[in-house]
């Protein structure tokens, strides 16, 4: 009961404070700023309409029934119970109607269908809880991961405009092209999903779907994952940026550049050692971001689902150390634990390693150097 | 309940009525259609309520964004277990219900024809839904991949409660098994004298249509949860790319049990709308025949539509639009259903008694479900919807306002004749207000929370979606508290009230309504004639 009543209260102040933003959510699905999604969204209209002229036809016989043939006005029930050329008539009609909805509809999906000829090609990747693009045409690829802080999903700090629809790095495509979109996956099916461009296609592990937009207006566009993918599966969220073609060649360009010279700086940086609390400061922000949406941000995991590292045999003892660095790098077959190698950075693993062989009381005083884990790379390899 | 005493004024020598143990025993050994109809409803009802425990854990979570009462991961086990209970806990079983205690007195029979496997099919479920509930309760937690348990969410990266998951959906699936082959056996042999196949009741028919269904889909399931099981431990790969397999094909297969599954769950209900419509309307069914035309033209349809729940997987788009035409056309004999009971009322002389709100609460609610479902069908605009709430309004509203109104309409319309006695009209008309009123304050705001984007199974949302989310989540609480209303008018009917007579309703027609109320232990010893 004094749950209900904190309900109430907490209704009450969304009603009163909220007010404001109640008017923001749209009662309708979006048009979209794609000629394909202003297609859908009248095909949307059309047989919502349509819907509605058989409702008040069929809703508004059976209350004129309810209204006027009914034992209290003292009516005598009529006897009749069948009509073969009324039901052909009520089966005739409806095929009709259907008819003529479906030719519109064929012609958008076949449309929709086509991604032949497209200017830009991205690779759109999903991972538990993170997507992954690939410019096909450019040397160009990163990861986009929910911005929004921990704190404010936990209600310790208030929620930003964006809350849950922002990414740290969105992607970005031109405006006016024709961008082709591969969606696939490295775990389990994920939906890739931009109302504004009516795209939604499943990320599949092992295959590749094909989408396309052209989109019509720069803006931000946001989406989110629609396919239930595990624990965080409301916490990955698409956003994408259209810019004019120049701008957008202006990014890219610069994007590459910056690209090109972190993978020469990684060489220089193997040289280079961290001090332990350097590592640690980048563990920790790679740990948080990273890892601690399965192995939870004290290192207890949760049990039976995501393994504890706190206290782990792997992340405390000398001999564990390897198999550490392996699994971090590799990832582990057959568990939702993804190969971090092409994810993060040589210095990035290393910080996070180090991290988690010394937080939580784990206490190793191992400190993992960048140039440990290109040793571990290449040995691979060799 | 007292109907095991109500049969020495009929002239048979009741042996079984000599032999029946009493207490416990009596349930868990009985033979009896109506002792183990009575099991199957009150099991559905309990599953209903637990089932409903679990949204309404859901609801408060999503009452206000943010992560507050559960975590991510326990939210899914109860999108989970929530789907999972009420379609095979709460719906499927409250159909069985009330086939066993129906049909043979439909059809003019003393009993089910397979008794033994009638007691063995329904005391099987309560250990399925006992192994599944104690899941919740493991290490890592139960089931949390959704009731549709796409690979391989299911398989890669699933819990150990998955092992339990499969072994539970079997027995489940087993037991519907043989509650199929009961009813097909019973109404192909047990018919009395004179009842021909046009003569059979509307809900004999649509039950009869629903068990060749059930018997053509269940092995399905079992063969999905089977390879499910087989990928995760014994290393097999139907649906891993890695070893050959692919994902897509689970949905395939799911999809080709669960659209049937769909008409399982929704049929026999067009069967009790259809028996209560011409009660109260005080005249006949308009176009028998072309109801039965039409539920077996739905369900034979039923199995070519499976991958529309699956446009958003890559499809060649050859194969969209096979599936979308296909579906689009499941409206047409559903319209037709709609049409006929609108006709049925149509110059009738109407009286508005509970069973009878809740069967035009189901026409209005049903069609409005229906409706949605036609928006879904059209491919191109399904990929806006496909996995938002809006298709969480669709199908809540064929399920919850379509299957689980009628099995309420069917409650309070067989009550009088199953107990002796009338149920507090009073109490069920506030019982119908609430929940209709509820109902829709509940389940309609979610078409708007899903055009304007908001994916289903999510434990947190945008703020955007914060205002209607709050109002959705009190209408839920509000549906919720109206059922222990139900709970109430239930157990104030079995334990007393005004006497019933044979016939219950002035417009009631049927051999059951020949019956005494209650009825005899065993309905009809000598069959009855129909002409």
């Amino acid at each position: 009961m004094a749950k209900t009543s904190r309900y109430r209260c907490s209704l009450l102040s969304l009603l009163f404070v909220e007010m404001a933003s109640a008017a923001e959510m749209p009662l309708n699905m979006t048009q979209g700023v794609t000629d394909i999604s202003q297609q859908v969204y009248h095909l949307h209209m059309t047989i919502f309409y349509i819907c509605c002229a058989i409702g008040l036809v069929v809703f508004g016989a059976m209350f004129w029934a309810i209204l006027h043939h009914r034992k209290a006005k003292g009516v005598q029930p009529a006897q009749f119970h069948e009509s073969t050329r009324v039901e052909i008539l009520w089966t005739a009609i409806p095929v009709f109607i259907l008819i003529i909805m479906a030719i519109p509809a064929t012609k958008t999906l076949i449309a929709m269908e086509d991604t032949t000829d497209a200017e830009v090609t991205v690779l759109v990747t999903g991972s538990q809880w993170k997507w992954h693009y690939k410019y096909l045409d450019y040397p160009v690829e990163f990861y986009s991961l929910l911005a929004t802080p921990q704190k404010q999903i936990n209600n310790k700090i208030a929620k930003g405009e964006n809350y849950l629809l922002e990414v740290d790095r969105p992607l970005v495509i031109p405006t006016g092209k024709k961008v082709r979109f591969l969606t696939t996956s490295d775990d389990v099916i994920h939906s890739w999903w931009v109302p504004a461009f009516a795209v939604k296609k499943d990320a599949n592990p092992g295959f590749i779907n094909e989408s396309w937009a052209k989109v019509n207006e720069p803006g931000i566009y946001r989406g989110q994952c629609a396919e239930l993918c595990g624990k965080d599966h409301g916490f990955m969220p698409v956003v994408v940026v259209a810019k004019e073609p120049a701008e957008f060649d202006a990014w890219i360009k610069e994007q590459a550049d910056i690209q090109a010279k972190a993978k020469a700086a990684e060489q220089e940086l193997l040289a280079m050692n961290m001090t332990m609390d350097e590592a640690m400061a980048l563990g920790e922000k790679t740990y948080l971001g990273y890892c601690a949406a399965c192995h939870q941000a004290g290192g207890g995991g949760l049990p039976g689902a995501f393994p504890a590292l706190k206290g782990s045999k792997m992340a405390t003892t000398a001999e564990g150390k390897a198999a550490h660095i392996d699994i971090v790098l590799n990832g582990k077959a057959g568990t939702a634990m993804q190969a971090f190698g092409k994810q993060l950075t040589m210095q990035e693993i290393a910080a996070v390693i180090t991290y988690e062989r010394n937080a939580w009381d784990n206490n190793t005083g191992d400190l993992i150097q960048a140039a440990d884990i290109h040793a571990a790379k290449t040995g691979k390899k060799e | 309940m007292s109907t095991v005493t109500h049969d020495h004024d009929t002239a048979h020598h009741g042996e079984h009525h000599h032999h029946a143990p009493s207490g416990l025993k009596r349930w868990l050994y009985t033979t009896n259609h109506k002792d183990i109809g009575t099991l199957y409803l009150l099991f559905a009802l309990t599953m209903f309520f637990i089932g409903g425990a679990m949204a309404m854990v859901i609801r408060a979570e999503l009452f206000q964004p943010g992560l507050q009462l559960v975590q991510a991961d326990f939210f899914n086990q109860m999108t989970t277990v929530h789907g999972l209970i009420m379609v095979f806990g709460a719906v499927m079983p409250a159909f069985t219900g009330l086939a066993n205690w129906l049909i043979p007195m439909m059809i003019g029979a003393p009993d089910m024809a397979l008794p033994r496997m009638n007691n063995w099919s329904f005391w099987i479920l309560p250990f399925a839904f006992a192994i599944l509930l104690a899941s919740l309760f493991m290490e890592g937690g139960g089931p949390g991949f959704g009731w549709t348990f796409y690979a391989p969410l299911s398989t890669k990266y699933s819990g150990d409660s998955t092992a339990l998951f499969v072994f539970s959906v079997h027995i489940m699936g087993i037991s519907s098994i043989m509650g199929a082959i009961n009813v097909i056996v019973t109404i192909f042999n047990l018919r009395a004298p004179g009842m021909t196949w046009m003569k059979m009741p509307l809900f004999v028919w649509t039950w009869l249509i629903t068990a060749f269904l059930l018997i053509a889909v269940m092995p399905v399931l079992a063969g999905t949860v089977t390879m499910v099981l087989t990928d995760k431990y014994f290393g097999t790969s139907f649906f891993d790319a890695a070893g050959g397999g692919d994902p897509v094909l689970f949905q395939h297969i799911f999809w080709f049990f669960g659209h049937p599954e769909v008409y399982i769950m929704i049929l026999p209900a067009f069967g009790i709308v259809s028996s209560i419509v011409p009660t109260f309307a005080r005249k006949p069914l308009f176009g028998y025949a072309s109801m039965v035309y039409a539920t077996s033209s739905i369900a034979l349809l039923s199995f070519l539509v499976w991958a529309h729940h699956m446009f958003t997987t890559g499809m060649p788009v050859f194969a969209e639009l096979f599936f979308m035409y296909c579906t689009m056309l499941i409206a047409v004999p559903t319209g037709v259903k709609v049409f006929n009971w609108v006709a049925t009322m149509w110059k009738g002389a109407m009286t508005f008694e509970v069973p009878m709100m809740f069967a035009l609460a189901f026409i209005v609610l049903f069609t409005i479900g229906g409706f949605s479902g036609l928006m879904l069908a059209i491919t191109p605009a399904d990929f806006q919807y496909h996995d938002t709430y809006f298709v969480v309004a669709h199908f809540h509203y064929v399920l919850v306002t379509g299957a689980i109104f009628s099995i309420i309409a069917a409650a309070y319309y067989w009550l009088p004749k199953w107990t002796g006695h009338m149920y507090d009209e009073t109490l069920g008309q506030w019982h119908f207000w609430c929940s209709l009123i509820s109902v829709n304050m509940l389940f309609f705001p979610m078409h708007f929370v899903g055009l304007a984007g908001m994916p289903r199974r999510i434990p947190d949302y945008a703020l955007q979606f914060a205002d209607f989310n709050a109002f959705i989540s009190i209408g839920g609480f509000a549906f919720g508290l109206s059922q222990l209303l139900f709970v109430w008018v239930l157990v104030k009917c079995i334990k007393g009230g005004e006497k019933a007579t044979d016939q219950v309703w002035e417009g009631a027609e049927g051999l059951e309504w020949t019956l005494s109320s209650p009825p005899p232990y065993h309905s009809f010893t000598t069959p009855p004639e129909v002409k």
